[in-house]
């Protein structure tokens, strides 16, 4: 940038420095040598793709389900209590809507915050640490929830 | 007496159909600032002309330093794709009296290519993600054919809506996802792999499908029909990635 005032044609970091000091958009180079791509049958982005859709249609049902038992049904939000929730991890049933709720929940928006992520932000540095901190919070969640559902004792002190 | 000086005044503007029009165009001369700036043009217009109409008076009457790419000047060539009071349009196509001509209008470069000059963008990169889905018939007989490939009227229509595209770019150039770092392939692309992908004489659907697979494929498609709505031509373009994209997981095309 310091020799020449204008780089229409150099690549595309050069043309991402452009960016920022020009405010014009960035020159777009691709570069894709390759005639024919590797395959790339059932690659990630298509798997997460799908579960998205998936996910997002099995957590209608747990989560509205979720909400039903917990603000609507037998006097609503009121009833909720230690001995509640206590009650129903007694049952491997409700142990397991919880179970599935969480990490599909869990994965559906970390998953959703990745596409935003990979949209938005435009440094390489930004994006690295955004996910970075994504990662962390989504898996610590998980797994201290998992931790909990399967080693909770109702006859805690 | 004002009323008779106002008649007058309303029987003239009546009778001539001419209004005044602002043009505020993004001016950009690498070779003079490095910055863009707004510049505005006053014309006396017909609102049923057109905005390409607008522009070429003020190349010729008024400043011929305007630079702007038009060729057929009636919305085939795809050429003059631009944003006009925001909006991906062809310039060609729209008329004065339909982008509030009250206002100035303002008229840019589409977004996402490099600016050359003025309204005049780099296209390569949008070329080169057409260029990338082989956008030819490629078949498996290696023999010349000895008579017309036929095909039922039904075969044809799976693939009617995106034979139309003109390769404007006022699809891509509306896309967020392009917007951000240019590698999506775009949906300008994307429709003309479908227009081979579902064409039953074609035998590389496969292929491109396996191209359009890719992390900068189909899949960072949004679905904000941001495309459907900039088309000039009126392709379904949304929709069509989403077929793209059913074919990929179904494998039936």
């Amino acid at each position: 940038m310091s020799t020449s005032e204008i780089n229409l044609t150099g690549s595309s970091a050069d043309a991402a420095e452009d960016a920022y000091t020009l405010s014009l958009d960035a020159p777009r180079s691709r570069t894709r040598t390759k005639k024919t791509p590797r395959s790339t049958r059932g690659n990630f982005e298509m798997a997460a793709w799908l579960f998205m859709r998936l996910s997002g249609i099995v957590l209608v049902v747990l989560v509205l389900g979720h909400l039903l038992i917990q603000l609507v049904l037998d006097g609503g939000v009121s009833k909720i209590g230690f001995a509640f929730v206590a009650g129903r991890w007694a049952s491997p049933f409700w142990q397991v809507w919880d179970l599935a709720m969480l990490w599909l929940a869990m994965l559906h928006g970390a998953n959703g915050l990745r596409t935003v992520i990979n949209d938005y932000a435009e440094r390489v540095n930004t994006r690295l640490w955004l996910k970075g901190l994504l990662y962390t919070a989504t898996v610590f969640t998980i797994l201290l929830g998992t931790l909990v559902i399967f080693t909770f004792d109702p006859n805690i002190r | 007496m004002a009323t008779p000086v106002l008649d007058k005044a309303e029987a003239a503007s009546a009778a001539s159909p001419y209004i005044t029009v602002t043009l505020r165009i993004r001016r950009f001369n690498p070779e003079v600032a490095a910055e863009p700036h707004w510049e505005d043009f006053q014309l006396e217009m017909d609102p049923k002309e057109r905005v390409l109409d607008g522009l070429n008076k003020i190349k010729w009457d008024l400043d011929g330093t305007l630079t702007y790419r038009r060729s057929c000047a009636h919305g085939i060539c795809g050429s003059d794709a631009m944003r006009i009071n925001g909006k991906n349009r062809l310039a060609c196509k729209t008329l004065i009296k339909d982008v509030n001509p009250g206002k100035p209008i303002t008229v840019e470069p589409i977004k996402g290519l490099t600016a050359l000059k003025d309204l005049v963008v780099d296209m390569e990169p949008f070329f080169q993600a057409y260029r990338d889905v082989m956008p030819f018939l490629i078949t498996n007989d290696t023999n010349e054919p000895t008579r017309e490939r036929l095909q039922s009227p039904e075969d044809r229509e799976r693939f009617d809506d995106t034979t139309k595209c003109i390769l404007c770019a006022a699809c891509t150039s509306s896309c967020p996802v392009f917007w951000n770092d240019g590698q999506y392939f775009g949906p300008a692309a994307i429709v003309n792999a479908h227009r081979f992908i579902f064409d039953s004489r074609d035998d590389a659907g496969e292929q491109r499908l396996e191209i359009l697979n890719d992390r900068d494929g189909v899949w960072r498609c949004r679905t904000t029909f941001n495309c459907t709505d900039a088309c000039p031509r009126g392709i379904e373009v949304t929709k069509a990635i989403q077929e793209v994209k059913r074919a990929l997981i179904t494998r039936r095309f």
